[in-house]
């Protein structure tokens, strides 16, 4: 059985901005669905919106067919962990005391939620750091910290046949090259067994890799929406980042890759130009 | 590396628990220790064998029994004083690390961000207008008059304070402390008018609050903030985890479960009750909040569970500890407590004011 969030045309206005423009969107358990578009786009807003940060100017978000103000704040915790692109901590905690705070929320006693936490830690390759300081680390290593907090939240991706959903915003800005794909693997991993995720990117390509569906953003809409190999073209990322780049499509890949070099023909060298 | 570099706190790395539950557990017996000396420390002779042989006769029901004088002495003054100590202590520290888990910064002090100042204006009111305009009220309230008014004048403070620094769910540290002195400035220019109004007799009650102390503690005074600082301190415990989730910001702690909006009232209504009764007795001590809770933080960690009661513990015990220096270091007379404590939590201050100068960046 799979768990939906349902968002029934809603909007955001931001002070007098108008972030989001009506629209309607299902998130599916067992996808990793991946959101991406330029800055300003309104992704992290979205995001919001599901976790429930914003309120929505009209309409209404249902999480697993209850709407959102309707669920009691600590059952909702248990069945959705958000990690925020903030991960200033204002005490000296170690890491082991950062992560079992998502840890608690479905630990039985102590002795659990230290091994729920080391768990979580080992997912993440920070379980030698267990005992530093928060505060001490890289922000990669913060961002995997707050990462395994978010995991060790909702560490079951399905429970009785209900699905948990993980909402990421930017949760690899701050990683290395392989940090970025192991983590993306284990959000990949954590839908394949059922559960459901929904992180905002950048890496067009990393997206690529691992999105079982691709939302593309620009100015509060949605104007892409399928798997990558669909809807990554030259066009779409023309339209919306104002910059031509190739997209690669090797034979047999099913894949598309794009390479950060413009290709430009004599004729338009202006091409930091909007097309729009 | 002050914290993690602790290889006895547990089996798992970066688990202080286990030094947590030491600390409460050694804090405890010092506590009992500091007040037995207490009790044995003054002016006049009580010595501590004197004390523990009648304790100990009493125990055993041989009705050797002490002195009338000593009795007067131990019963009257000293237990009264003592108790006074353990509360006044135990909710100004407690009130000093809920409100920096609050703001989410170690600087914040009732003393300090003028929620005392709030209670103390609240209470002057209470003196100089007592018998006038809130002379029905005096009647209704009776002895609890003075503390259920510092306890609203710390709550209007406290969220008048916490309105003003905080800007969409972000408290700026700067705008805290600096709004904090304008607010202690404005309410003490209220106290110096109403002591302007007051007639001698109100005079000479009001000179205790401009310094601080546990003198002149009786049982009334004891009976009158118990019920007050119990309520708080019964009650603070179960917001730690709370706490410590807003320690990650309210957005993180909302995610996490927590409803954020009720869990900062009730910590308000916590600390405007504490605040309030411990001011109502014995005035304004400052920098108890603010020493107590970070030097715990230095050793077990800012993990609410066990930082708020060894705070109230800690406190507990160094306010006991300054009063009797307050009141044998120039004994037969005796120091305002709150002296001491300025004069040992102003460097101290100072001091960590110095260490977070990046963090402040003002």
């Amino acid at each position: 059985m799979t768990t939906e969030i349902i968002l029934e045309n809603i909007s955001l206005t931001l002070g007098s901005k108008r972030v989001l423009k009506p629209l309607d969107l299902s998130l599916r358990s067992s996808d990793l669905t991946i959101l991406v578009g330029p800055n300003g786009a309104g992704k992290s807003s979205l995001l919001k919106l599901i976790c429930g940060d914003h309120q929505p100017d009209q309409g209404r978000i249902l999480f697993d067919q209850i709407a959102l103000p309707h669920w009691p704040l600590d059952k909702l915790a248990r069945r959705r962990a958000v990690m925020t692109q903030s991960s200033e901590i204002a005490f000296p905690f170690t890491v082991l005391e950062v992560v079992r705070m998502g840890a608690n929320l479905q630990a039985v006693d102590a002795h659990d939620a230290d091994r729920r936490a080391m768990l979580a830690l080992e997912a993440v390759d920070m379980e030698r750091l267990a005992g530093q300081r928060f505060q001490a680390l890289s922000g990669g290593e913060q961002q995997r910290v707050q990462l395994a907090r978010t995991l060790a939240q909702v560490w079951s991706p399905c429970h009785e046949g209900q699905a948990n959903f993980l909402l990421l915003d930017e949760p690899i800005s701050n990683l290395d090259i392989r940090h970025q794909i192991e983590l993306l693997q284990l959000a990949k991993d954590y839908t394949k067994s059922g559960g459901g995720c929904l992180a905002v990117l950048h890496d067009l390509n990393i997206a690529s890799m691992f999105a079982d569906r691709l939302l593309v953003m620009q100015q509060g809409q949605i104007v892409g929406d399928g798997p990558p190999n669909e809807i990554l073209t030259n066009d779409l990322i023309a339209q919306i980042f104002g910059i031509r780049l190739q997209v690669n499509r090797p034979p047999g890949c099913p894949i598309p890759y794009i390479l950060p070099q413009t290709f430009f023909d004599a004729a338009e060298p202006q091409h930091m130009s909007n097309p729009s | 590396m002050r914290s993690a570099a602790h290889p006895g706190s547990a089996s798992l790395s970066g688990d202080r628990s286990l030094l947590g539950w030491t600390s409460l557990l050694v804090l405890s017996l010092i506590l009992i220790c500091v007040a037995i000396v207490s009790v044995t420390q003054g002016a006049s002779d009580l010595s501590a064998v004197r004390l523990l042989s009648f304790l100990s006769s009493w125990i055993t029901d041989q009705n050797e029994g002490m002195s009338r004088r000593d009795a007067i002495i131990l019963f009257d003054i000293r237990l009264p004083r003592l108790a006074l100590g353990l509360l006044v202590g135990a909710a100004l520290a407690t009130s000093g690390a809920c409100l920096q888990g609050l703001f989410r910064n170690p600087l914040a002090d009732p003393g300090i961000i003028g929620i005392s100042a709030g209670a103390t204006l609240a209470a002057i009111l209470a003196i100089v207008l007592g018998n006038s305009l809130f002379a029905p009220l005096e009647a209704f309230l009776g002895l609890y008059m003075l503390p259920v008014f510092a306890f609203f004048g710390s709550l209007i403070a406290t969220i008048t304070l916490y309105t003003i620094a905080t800007h969409r769910g972000q408290t700026s540290v700067a705008t805290m402390l600096l709004a904090g002195i304008a607010l202690a400035a404005i309410l003490g220019a209220g106290a110096g008018i109403l002591t302007y109004l007051s007639d001698d007799q109100q005079l000479r009650d009001l000179t205790f609050w401009s310094m601080g102390g546990l003198g002149g503690a009786t049982w009334g005074k004891v009976f009158t903030c118990l019920p007050f600082i119990a309520l708080s301190l019964f009650a603070i415990p179960f917001f730690a985890k709370g706490l410590n989730a807003l320690l990650l910001g309210d957005h993180q702690a909302r995610h996490m479960g927590i409803d954020v909006q009720t869990l900062k009232r009730s910590l308000v209504l916590c600390i405007a009750l504490a605040v309030g009764a411990a001011v109502s007795v014995s005035g304004t001590i400052g920098f108890l909040g603010i020493i107590v809770p970070h030097i715990l933080r230095l050793v077990i960690g800012p993990d609410h569970r066990f930082l708020l009661p060894a705070s109230a513990l800690l406190g507990a015990i160094i306010l006991v500890l300054a009063d009797m220096i307050a009141r044998t270091i120039v004994a037969p007379a005796e120091l305002p407590i709150g002296i001491i404590m300025s004069a040992l939590g102003g460097p101290f201050f100072l001091w960590l004011l110095l260490k977070n100068r990046q963090v402040l960046a003002l």
